[in-house]
């Protein structure tokens, strides 16, 4: 970059400036970004304050841009400032307390605020808007010391604010001006059974009441109607609208209406000054819904950075009501008119509702009530102003489950359009996460690009843009809990696990709520290791969570004896170390020695206080042979030896061993390495197999000898042992991160789908070198189970000793 | 046969030689049994006898509140009453415990 960079001031820290600063960073790194706003905070999702409220989620949950955000781009923040005017001529703005910032660009996106109903006693103490975590935290106070609240307005606002007000204990009148609730979003059938609905959950309605006085001293004690009626309560919320913030517009002589006048490139009447969001008015419209806010967010990034856009043409709005239990949602035009085509099914049994509005034959709008599967699918059709036809008819009203698969629909999406209205995530940015970077879950693609992480009504797409982008190797279904102990998935447990920085399975347990508190032997284990992938260096390892044989670092016998199973790398040992292993086993009284399937030798028949004992004669490290990790490498003799053998299969097959040993894996590891084409160790049966050829290697994976016998399928070929190497770091850690605990590698390659195997790990080289990093992080907090258990005297002797009572009461 | 109604205490050590959900086999006179510690601090001392037909230990199992999962075949027990949870069947013999100043009682 020549030259200085330009100064770009966003007046506004919220959700719609935030997003269009996200969206330039993507761009280009011209700006000196400064950013004020009037909150406390950084920016946080103000959709989601209604979960905060209902106690579903906390604060800190719905931050999204923490503080180390703005600082990694060097964006300058200055919360709780207020920008009060534009002073054009000298091109700086000006904050409250005066102080001048110089200014190339702005984008001012101050939102808006709770309109609040003048009427007499409207600034009494007990009366908040709910627009804010201030707000929020009024509500919060006014719940633990009133009763009785009553909440002005039965939009989509007011009703959030009520259920939550309900979930705090408070008894909750809403009292609404017209006959219907939400009479903006839904048509009067769909109203009536809302209404009912949230009456069953306990908020009582005053319909057709005008406000016309709020009554009491100091603080509020009712509310007087315009028919004489008084309704006693302590606790006012005014959700009856809000209006755009246009203040510091209006100051700076800007061309105000209800909000900012914009261009379709959201450029205001002052020059080089542009607006984003609920503060905008564009061809008249204001919208208050989040969606558009990253409609138009996209296409002043572009603008501002001189890349080429269309313009904003404006924004189809639909509405969900973001209440647990209650699935309402419309889109478009919905109130029936006699040049309306009207589609409709109701349904008092199961309490649902669906209606589609048609013109000349195109979709213009749908209401849904109850079930809401379809929302997605209908606001693409309706933005489209789709053509009705049979066979959509058809899927969209059709009896039965849903009928065919309608990915084609993804198929011909373009690239740049909006799947995730709350956080602006592009069907182009979703399928670049998934060939890119290897995701496999909607879990991941939250984690990864913030799709689904609000208010979840575009989990149906991300689904169907996974399936279309995986072909097969993506696994729908329903949703199965890893044990009866949740309803949730490994990928969802993992996932949350991440995001919450957990740390011990009680932890988890608590936290996910769990039915049984402390789990169950499926979960224990599972979510032990899950933590520990996770968390190879801060993880304590919890021995009451493992099996009796990890626990133990021995194979439990039916006779409560242990078999005790040596390392034998490569299954090569030595005539010194043979003679140790059956001085050991005479001594110990061993009850029998059995060669393995893996080339080394059992040990069967150990007392329990007597394995610390034989380690430590032994002196060798352990095999492993109970654990969920790698196991053996079995060998042919190659090239050392064999008149056929073209690698030297021994020496790489315990170079192998002894890398990869000792680590935690979703299920038991099993290797072959050979030395030529002959297979003498059988790689077609192991969780990788490799073969030596003339010039280099061929590596199998996902075989499996045992119950479910599977040959492995050829991944790839390599030419040295460093890239063998890193290879086999790359498959492991792959399947460490996505693998379901238990699962071998056998379910996981179809699970997954080898060519997806394949263009993580072999073809992407970036994300092979990332893999082996990790491996190699975790390989480094691996430890020596014996050594460890015979250092450690106290615990061991806990572990491993009874205590003998001496036969005096 | 549930948990013993009589019997003579004996001690069986301190709180601390029994680590939180690891159990222990303790053995008195000629009874050999399973002792466990749950995560509110309650001691269960089982008879260490798998009440599954192959038979085996107890003591490797797995703990989760005062349930025990047993460490070979995986049936679930409750470590109250010593029976077996569907849909599995038996009962094991639990033993009573009484703790005093951090000592543990079992009786036999």
């Amino acid at each position: 970059m020549n030259g200085k960079k330009e100064n770009l001031i966003i007046i506004g820290n919220g959700m719609a400036g935030i997003s269009t600063v996200e969206q330039i960073l993507k761009l280009t790194t011209r700006f000196d970004i400064t950013v004020f706003g009037t909150e406390p905070y950084p920016n946080y999702n103000r959709i989601m304050l209604s979960y905060v409220l209902e106690g579903s989620k906390t604060l800190d949950d719905i931050v999204l841009n923490d503080l180390h955000w703005y600082e990694d781009y060097g964006i300058t923040l200055h919360t709780g400032t207020t920008v009060t005017r534009i002073d054009a001529e000298t091109h700086e703005v000006v904050t409250e307390d005066g102080t001048r910032v110089p200014y190339d660009k702005i984008i001012i996106a101050t939102g808006s605020n709770s309109f609040i109903l003048p009427v007499p006693g409207h600034d009494k103490e007990g009366v908040v808007g709910f627009r804010d975590i201030a707000d929020c935290n009024v509500m919060l106070e006014a719940a633990k010391q009133y009763k009785r609240a009553a909440v002005i307005g039965g939009g989509l606002l007011g009703l959030e604010a009520a259920k939550g007000l309900v979930q705090l204990g408070m008894e909750v009148t809403v009292v609404h001006l017209m006959e219907d609730l939400m009479e903006r979003q839904l048509d009067p059938q769909a109203s009536a059974m809302l209404k009912a609905e949230l009456e069953r959950q306990g908020i009582r309605f005053k319909m057709g009441a005008q406000t016309s006085e709020l009554l009491g001293g100091e603080r509020v004690e009712g509310i007087r109607f315009a028919d004489d009626t008084v309704l006693n309560v302590d606790f006012v919320v005014m959700a009856v609208g809000i209006k755009p913030n246009t203040t510091v517009a209006r100051e700076s002589g800007m061309e105000v209406n209800r909000g900012i006048v914009v261009n379709d490139y959201m450029q205001t009447s002052l020059e080089n000054v542009y607006s984003v969001g609920e503060c905008t008015e564009h061809r008249g419209v204001c919208y208050g819904l989040v969606a558009p806010l990253f409609e138009q967010g996209m296409i002043l990034a572009k603008h501002i950075c001189g890349v080429e856009t269309a313009p904003y043409e404006g924004s189809v709005v639909s509405t969900k009501l973001k209440i647990s239990g209650v699935d309402v949602f419309s889109t478009g035009e919905f109130i029936d008119s006699p040049e309306h085509t009207v589609i409709s099914h109701k349904d008092d049994w199961k309490r649902t509702y669906k209606k589609i509005l048609l013109r000349d034959n195109k979709m213009v709008g749908a209401v849904l009530f109850g079930d809401i599967t379809d929302s997605a699918e209908l606001q693409k059709l309706i933005k489209n102003q789709t053509e009705m036809t049979e066979e959509l008819y058809g899927s969209l009203m059709g009896t039965g489950c849903g009928g065919h698969k309608k990915a084609t629909s993804v198929e011909t999406m373009p690239e740049d359009e909006i799947v995730c209205g709350c956080n602006g995530v592009t069907k182009g940015t979703i399928v670049d996460v998934i060939t890119n970077q290897g995701l496999t879950t909607v879990d991941e693609i939250k984690a990864c690009t913030g799709a689904t992480r609000s208010c979840g009504g575009c989990k149906p797409v991300v689904e169907q843009i996974l399936q279309y982008v995986l072909g097969d190797g993506f696994s729908s279904g329903a949703k199965q809990g890893i044990c009866g102990c949740t309803s949730m998935g490994r990928d969802e447990i993992v996932a949350e696990i991440r995001a919450k920085g957990l740390q011990t399975t009680k932890e988890v347990m608590n936290v996910l709520g769990w039915s049984q508190p402390e789990g169950c032997s499926k979960c224990r284990p599972a979510i032990n290791y899950y933590l520990g992938m996770i968390a190879p260096d801060t993880h304590e390892d919890e021995k009451e969570s493992r099996f009796v044989n990890e626990r133990m670092n021995a194979n439990i016998q039916k006779d409560g004896t242990y078999t005790v199973v040596p390392r034998m790398y490569g299954g090569v040992t030595t005539p010194a170390d043979l003679k140790r292993i059956a001085d050991v086993s005479v001594k110990y009284d061993v009850k029998a020695v059995k060669v393995t399937g893996g080339q080394r030798l059992d040990l069967i028949g150990v007392k329990k206080e007597d394995l610390t004992k034989v380690w430590a004669e032994l002196d060798m490290p352990s095999g492993y042979a109970y654990a969920k990790s790698l196991r053996t490498v079995k060998t042919c003799v190659g090239s050392q030896f064999c008149r056929f053998g073209t690698q030297d299969s021994m020496a790489m097959g315990a170079r192998i061993e002894r890398k990869f040993e000792r680590l935690d894996l979703p299920a038991k590891f099993k290797y072959a390495v050979n030395g030529c084409p002959r297979n003498c160790a059988e790689a077609c049966t192991k969780d990788i197999g490799i073969v030596g050829n003339d010039g280099g290697w061929e590596i199998f994976i996902g075989g499996n000898g045992g119950i479910k016998a599977r040959l492995a399928d050829s991944l790839c070929k390599v030419k040295t042992d460093e890239e063998l190497i890193e290879l086999c770091g790359a498959i492991m850690q792959y399947y460490r991160e996505t693998g379901n605990y238990l699962e071998r590698t056998s379910e996981w390659v179809e699970r997954m789908g080898l060519e997806h195997i394949r263009s993580v790990v072999v073809d992407n080289l970036e994300e092979r070198k990332a893999l082996m990093q990790r491996i190699e992080f975790a390989l480094e907090h691996v430890e020596e189970p014996w050594q460890k258990a015979i250092r450690n005297e106290e615990g061991q002797s806990k572990m491993f000793h009874g205590i003998e009572v001496s036969a005096r009461p | 046969m549930t948990t013993k109604q009589s019997g003579t205490y004996f001690p069986a050590g301190v709180v601390e030689e029994f680590l939180p959900r690891i159990g222990r086999v303790v053995e008195i006179k000629d009874h050999q049994l399973a002792v466990f510690r749950a995560s509110d601090g309650t001691i269960f001392a089982a008879d260490n006898h798998n009440p599954h037909p192959k038979g085996g230990p107890l003591a490797e199992g797995i703990v989760s509140g005062h349930y025990l999962y047993d460490p070979l075949y995986d049936w679930k027990i409750d470590l109250t009453t010593g029976l077996v949870q569907a849909p599995d069947n038996g009962q094991v013999q639990m033993y009573p415990v009484k703790v005093e100043n951090g000592q543990v009682w079992i009786a036999v």
